[in-house]
């Protein structure tokens, strides 16, 4: 449902992404690992035009759209029917929860309010903040924040999720109720494309790992394939210094 | 003090607030509620960086923070008539102040602004959201928030300004204090009388800013 050719990046004559390309098909949960600056977050941004790609090109339902060539109004579309869950949360502060999750639906999608509230209820309940509608994102913990920003972003139903190191802001205690809602969003087959240092996540959650540095994409494979049998030799060294068997924390 | 002087007091209190009542206080409201839309407007000018419009916004905000607001309010009120604009006191004052306060106010909302983290904008986009809906919604109430002290500031400091369109005509507290004084030779009270009530004045806003910001504290953490 979603292929990328050879998106290209730079910031100020420094090269972050050097043409990586890959595909995701639908109920593809994969995990984007990698060390820090090997560029995992930037590809992310720039999936979703937060940041404007150089060159390369993306596939979405069958339509491509060039990089550097894509208009607002496609813009706009393409990000209606995708998500983005961010390392530090950024709920919108001078909004509750509910209205934080209702906010996309009733402002860029023009619902019915009476609707979305029924939607943004159920997705709450979903992440398990069925008692914290109208709290504000400072009235919440971290793993709370960022719970609504995942029942944000499943709110509008879209054709793929986005995380950015969606654990990384996070305590150890409140990184696993984060990544158990995760896993139930997987089960149900939802596609998600994750930028994670949780090993533990990449190995037993997504179905597909792909492995960045320095820019490029180094390995992709099946989440088994890649911890049990690592084509690459940077990818076995990355592997080893992680603690390959998994559940382990980087940083 | 004598009994004269007592009684001079009292007349002159309701004399003074009277015009208080009518031309300070309007003139405040209206030329303030002038400025925070040209504040705004400005602000989100420089904010988004519109090209030839920032320029604009900028060179506005020069000249009326730069220059005394008495000297504004000389040139649109005695100046212009030389070039055929000829404008009555009131207009002429509120004209003149909205434009001088605009131009501090524009400067508070733009830093404002600038507190916002970016991660709101993002935020918004990836909801679908438009530019214009992100700052309407998003991103103004949250800097409005924070330049709520500042712009408070401001209108306690306009208030007591208004004292200076007596000098284009306008009939407001300070110049029926003269007026008084230039009938019962009694300068010293009178002007520290007018001076309590514009204390008076400043008191009750300073009141209102404390309750608007706690008023707008309630969704910030409780003490934890």
């Amino acid at each position: 449902m979603l292929e990328i050719k050879n998106i290209r990046k730079s910031f100020d004559g420094l090269e972050v992404l050097k043409g990586v390309s890959f595909a995701v098909e639908q109920g593809d949960v994969v995990a984007v690992l990698g060390p820090s600056g090997s560029g995992k977050t930037t590809l992310l941004r720039c999936m979703n035009f937060l940041e404007a790609a150089d060159g390369g090109s993306m596939i979405f339902d069958g339509e491509e759209f060039i990089f550097g060539k894509v208009s607002k109004k496609e813009i706009s579309r393409l990000r209606r029917k995708t998500a983005f869950v961010f390392q530090n949360y950024n709920l919108f502060l001078n909004k509750t929860a509910l209205q934080n999750v209702t906010e996309g639906l009733v402002i860029a999608r023009k619902m019915p309010k009476a609707e979305a509230e029924k939607i943004g209820k159920r997705a709450l309940d979903k992440v398990g903040m069925s008692d914290r509608y109208h709290y504000y994102p400072d009235q919440l913990s971290g793993g709370q924040q960022q719970r609504v920003a995942i029942a944000r972003a499943i709110a509008t139903e879209p054709e793929i999720i986005y995380f950015d190191e969606p654990t990384s802001a996070l305590d150890p205690e409140l990184t696993g109720e984060v990544l158990s809602v995760m896993r139930q969003l997987a089960d149900e087959g939802m596609t998600m494309l994750v930028v994670t240092h949780e090993m533990g996540f990449a190995r037993n959650v997504s179905s597909k790992v792909m492995f960045m540095e320095d820019g490029t994409l180094v390995e992709a494979g099946s989440s088994k394939e890649f911890f049990a049998n690592p084509k690459e030799e940077r990818t076995k060294v990355f592997l080893q210094t992680v603690g390959e068997s998994g559940g382990g924390e980087e940083e | 003090m004598n009994e004269e002087l007592w009684s001079l007091l009292a007349d002159s209190f309701w004399k003074i607030l009277l015009p208080g009542l009518t031309m300070t206080i309007p003139l405040t409201v209206i030329a303030f509620s002038l400025a925070l839309v040209i504040a705004v407007a400005m602000a989100m000018i420089q904010f988004a960086n519109v090209k030839v419009l920032k320029q604009l916004a900028r060179f506005y905000i020069w000249i009326f923070r730069g220059t005394p607001l008495l000297v504004q309010l000389f040139v649109v009120f005695y100046g212009l008539p030389n070039v055929g604009i000829l404008i009555d006191p009131f207009p002429a004052a509120v004209l003149v102040f909205s434009l001088n306060e605009g131009a501090y106010c524009a400067e508070s909302i733009r830093a404002a602004l600038e507190a916002v983290p970016a991660g709101q904008m993002e935020a918004g986009y990836c909801a679908g959201m438009s530019y214009m809906q992100i700052m309407r919604r998003i991103v103004l109430p949250q800097a409005m928030r924070t330049a709520f002290p500042p712009l408070s500031n401001s209108l306690i400091a306009m208030v007591k300004d208004t004292s200076l369109a007596a000098n284009i005509t306008v009939t407001e507290m300070f110049m029926v204090t003269q007026r008084i004084v230039a009938r019962t030779y009694e300068p010293l009270v009178l002007y520290i009388e007018v001076g309590l009530i514009y204390l008076l004045f400043s008191t009750v806003l300073t009141g209102l800013q404390r309750a608007g910001e706690k008023r707008l504290a309630t969704h910030k953490r409780r003490e934890d």
